[in-house]
């Protein structure tokens, strides 16, 4: 087999790539140069597009002893992720775009041409498994990223190999020492890669320009601060609000709805932000088309957050899930993954959360 | 292993390789006055005059480096330094849209920290410049031109530039002018006095030297302010202790690639048309960029409609042909040239770019090795497209 393993400069597909030199496949490295103006230093343990990572993914490989490339995907990144993490901000949503990098960049673009290419499936370090073609969570759940991958449908899977589901992130650091990697000390990368500074807000604030606009009360309608643009707030944000005034009872108040519109934040107390429905749309199938319009299941409707089940009513490409229990701070935009145990169904992107009648 | 990338780096000749071992047996600071340091003066002097005679220059002319960039850097600084320091109305800087980045980007840090006014001077569709648009530039302010940088050959196209003609208009409106000659000592006729050249860069690893090793020819009356202060070992140009291996490996593999110039350009172009006719029959969309026949002899720069470059390099890699994309930035990412751009070419045309490039051991068998794999290899990377534009 003919694989095209997406190196980017860490410890995690390093040593995917290595497993899959040692599974016996002829593998070739590439490393996704998505920064328009790659950075010489690294700010930190974020940013995953530097030239140092480049550098790392190199020597990686050279390790392995692999060809490496470096594809510029820095435009289609550009259109397909980073335009879109800013519009749906603009929009009041908050978007993940690791999400939309699996779905548009690693398992599109660069599958497509990597099959174009004649290569027969890409390898990456994701922390998730593939069994009988069906995408599990990781068995180290600290690092499961089934959840940013559940935008993928069943023709991507079946391009896409994981190695390191079976493994924990610790084992993968002790088999990257063991094998010489010199990334295996190399800091996780977290946060949004094209935002080196970790500064999300003053990265929104650039791109949208600052609109100043009131923050109100949910039950008195009350001016209680303002803001310097809606985008940036996201729902249950409690810290950053710069309230003026406290609440009658002293209680937090909690981002409970953001209104792009009418550039106004609403807040409120915590318990308004518990809700038990949730609906999505533009449904993905991992593991194809359930065989019925209601699925028991779990679901999880953040990165790493808790797991709840639901009843899951599916119409053509939307679906509602009726939460066994309510769940606090739903925020459109992010994905609703739905898992029966490890195994991943599929996912949806949110659209509204509320309680039900 | 088919390898059609020597205007990026050559073989070392045997001969160079002999001659510098010879010169790491032997040891002495060629600035001492013991008999060790007298050896390697020898060493330097004779390998200074060596160059000399076979680039047209005088001995006093030769200035060892550390390479082309270093020569670049060197010439297009240290004149415009001295130049502006003569005269501080001197700030113009006048070069060819389609220089290497080590004049290029050498020119716009002066214009960024050191007052330069830029002007880079546009090339035609086949990469030449018109010698009647320096003169238009020359004579719009004369008194404020401090230099012209205008290269010998292209390195990613091959296009040779007109530059005894463009020195001869410089020097009509009394401005200097260096020429980054790397690419063309040793593929064409290099003669720095007929030249008219100020300023001549070359480098060894070209033309089957040593990486790390090269020359400024300055003529003795050019002021030029040194980028390396220290000991003034070079005419007080350039300082740094002498690399006699070095000098001596510049030297021998320049003199032996001036000697075989004839028969090697002869052989190159004859296999370069060989190649580019069979890629034509094979593939009869590509479109040859550069001059066609004002060109370097090894040098065969095609687009190929419809691919990414880097597919094309990487599916050509895959089968052991070795070759360029033209031009990448130091993270390795292909980026399309400016060259190209320059030339008029649009984005997609510069990106679905392939520079094949022969040298002194390139044979028949290289060409072949090209041609059988550059049908399979073209339809693959067509079918894989242009990924780098957005969708």
């Amino acid at each position: 087999m003919k694989v095209l393993a997406a190196m980017s400069g860490g410890v995690d597909s390093a040593v995917a790539a290595a497993r899959a030199v040692d599974a016996g496949w002829d593998v070739t490295g590439v490393h996704l140069a998505l920064s328009p103006e790659p950075a010489t230093l690294r700010h930190g343990s974020r940013g995953c597009c530097s030239r140092e990572d480049a550098g790392d993914a190199r020597r990686a490989a050279d390790v392995l002893d692999i060809p490496f490339y470096v594809w510029d995907l820095a435009e289609r990144f550009r259109a397909d992720v980073v335009e879109d993490f800013v519009s749906e901000y603009a929009s009041g949503r908050t978007p993940n775009p690791c999400l939309r990098c699996n779905e548009k960049i690693k398992f599109s673009a660069v599958l497509d041409r990597a099959l174009a290419l004649g290569f027969d499936a890409v390898v990456t370090g994701h922390h998730a498994r593939l069994v009988d073609g069906r995408l599990m969570r990781s068995v180290d759940p600290a690092k499961d990223q089934s959840y940013v991958l559940a935008v993928l449908a069943p023709q991507q899977l079946a391009r896409a190999v994981f190695p390191l589901g079976d493994s924990t992130k610790a084992q993968v650091r002790g088999e990257a020492a063991r094998r010489g990697l010199s990334v295996a000390t190399k800091p996780d990368s977290h946060d949004i890669c094209f935002i080196a500074d970790g500064d999300t807000r003053g990265f929104l604030e650039r791109r949208l320009g600052g609109s100043a606009g009131p923050i109100v009360d949910s039950a008195t309608g009350a001016v209680v601060g303002s803001h310097a643009g809606s985008f940036g707030f996201t729902i249950g944000q409690r810290r950053g609000l710069n309230l003026d005034r406290p609440a009658p009872g002293g209680e937090p108040r909690y981002v409970l709805s953001i209104q792009p519109a009418a550039n106004t934040v609403v807040v409120g107390p915590g318990e308004l932000l518990d809700v038990d429905e949730v609906a999505g749309t533009r449904a993905v199938w991992t593991g194809g088309e359930p065989a019925r319009s209601q699925l028991d299941c779990l679901v999880q409707m953040r990165a790493h957050g808790a797991v709840t089940p639901a009843s899951v009513q599916v119409t053509g490409r939307d679906v509602v899930a009726r939460l066994h229990g309510s769940q606090r701070g739903i925020a459109p935009g992010q994905a609703l993954v739905m898992y029966d145990g490890d195994t991943v169904l599929g996912s949806a992107t949110i659209t509204a959360a509320g309680r039900a009648a | 292993m088919p390898y059609l990338d020597h205007a990026a780096t050559t073989p070392v000749l045997p001969e160079a390789v002999a001659a510098v071992t010879a010169a790491l047996g032997e040891f002495g600071n060629a600035s001492a006055l013991h008999g060790s340091g007298r050896l390697s003066r020898r060493r330097i002097e004779e390998s200074r005059e060596q160059l000399a005679e076979v680039l047209g220059a005088r001995p006093s002319e030769v200035i060892f480096t550390a390479g082309g960039t270093e020569s670049d850097n060197l010439a297009v600084k240290g004149i415009y330094w001295a130049r502006r320091d003569e005269d501080p109305r001197r700030r113009r800087v006048i070069a060819s849209a389609v220089e290497h980045h080590a004049v290029m980007d050498a020119v716009e840090w002066l214009a960024a920290h050191e007052g330069a006014q830029v002007t880079w001077l546009p090339v035609d569709g086949t990469g030449r410049v018109d010698p009647a648009a320096l003169r238009a530039e020359l004579a719009a302010d004369p008194e404020a031109v401090a230099l012209v940088s205008v290269m010998w050959a292209n390195n990613e196209v091959g296009t040779v530039q007109p530059v005894a003609e463009l020195a001869a208009i410089a020097h009509e409106f009394g401005a200097p002018i260096h020429t980054d000659a790397v690419q063309a000592v040793g593929a064409l006729p290099v003669d720095f006095a007929a030249s008219g050249a100020d300023a001549l860069s070359l480098t060894g690893h070209k033309l089957g030297g040593m990486y790390g090793s090269g020359a400024l020819l300055l003529r003795r009356e050019q002021a030029c302010v040194p980028l390396l202060h220290g000991g003034g070992q070079e005419r007080d140009v350039r300082s740094g202790t002498l690399d006699v291996p070095g000098a001596v490996g510049l030297a021998t593999a320049t003199a032996l690639a001036v000697g075989r110039r004839d028969e090697l350009s002869a052989r190159m172009r004859r296999l370069r048309d060989d190649l580019v006719d069979g890629i034509r029959a094979r593939v009869p969309e590509v479109l040859v960029n550069g001059h066609p026949t004002d060109r370097l002899p090894g040098i065969a720069h095609l687009s190929f409609p419809g691919c990414e470059g880097d597919s094309l390099l990487m599916l050509l890699d895959a089968r052991g042909v070795e070759c360029s994309t033209g031009s990448a930035c130091s993270a390795g990412v292909a980026r399309p040239s400016h060259v190209l751009l320059a030339m008029g070419a649009g984005a997609e045309r510069a990106r679905g770019s392939l520079r094949f490039s022969l040298g002194h051991t390139s044979t028949a068998d290289d060409v072949a090795a090209v041609l059988d794999a550059i049908e399979p290899v073209v339809d693959r990377a067509r079918r894989a497209g242009i990924t780098s534009a957005a969708s």
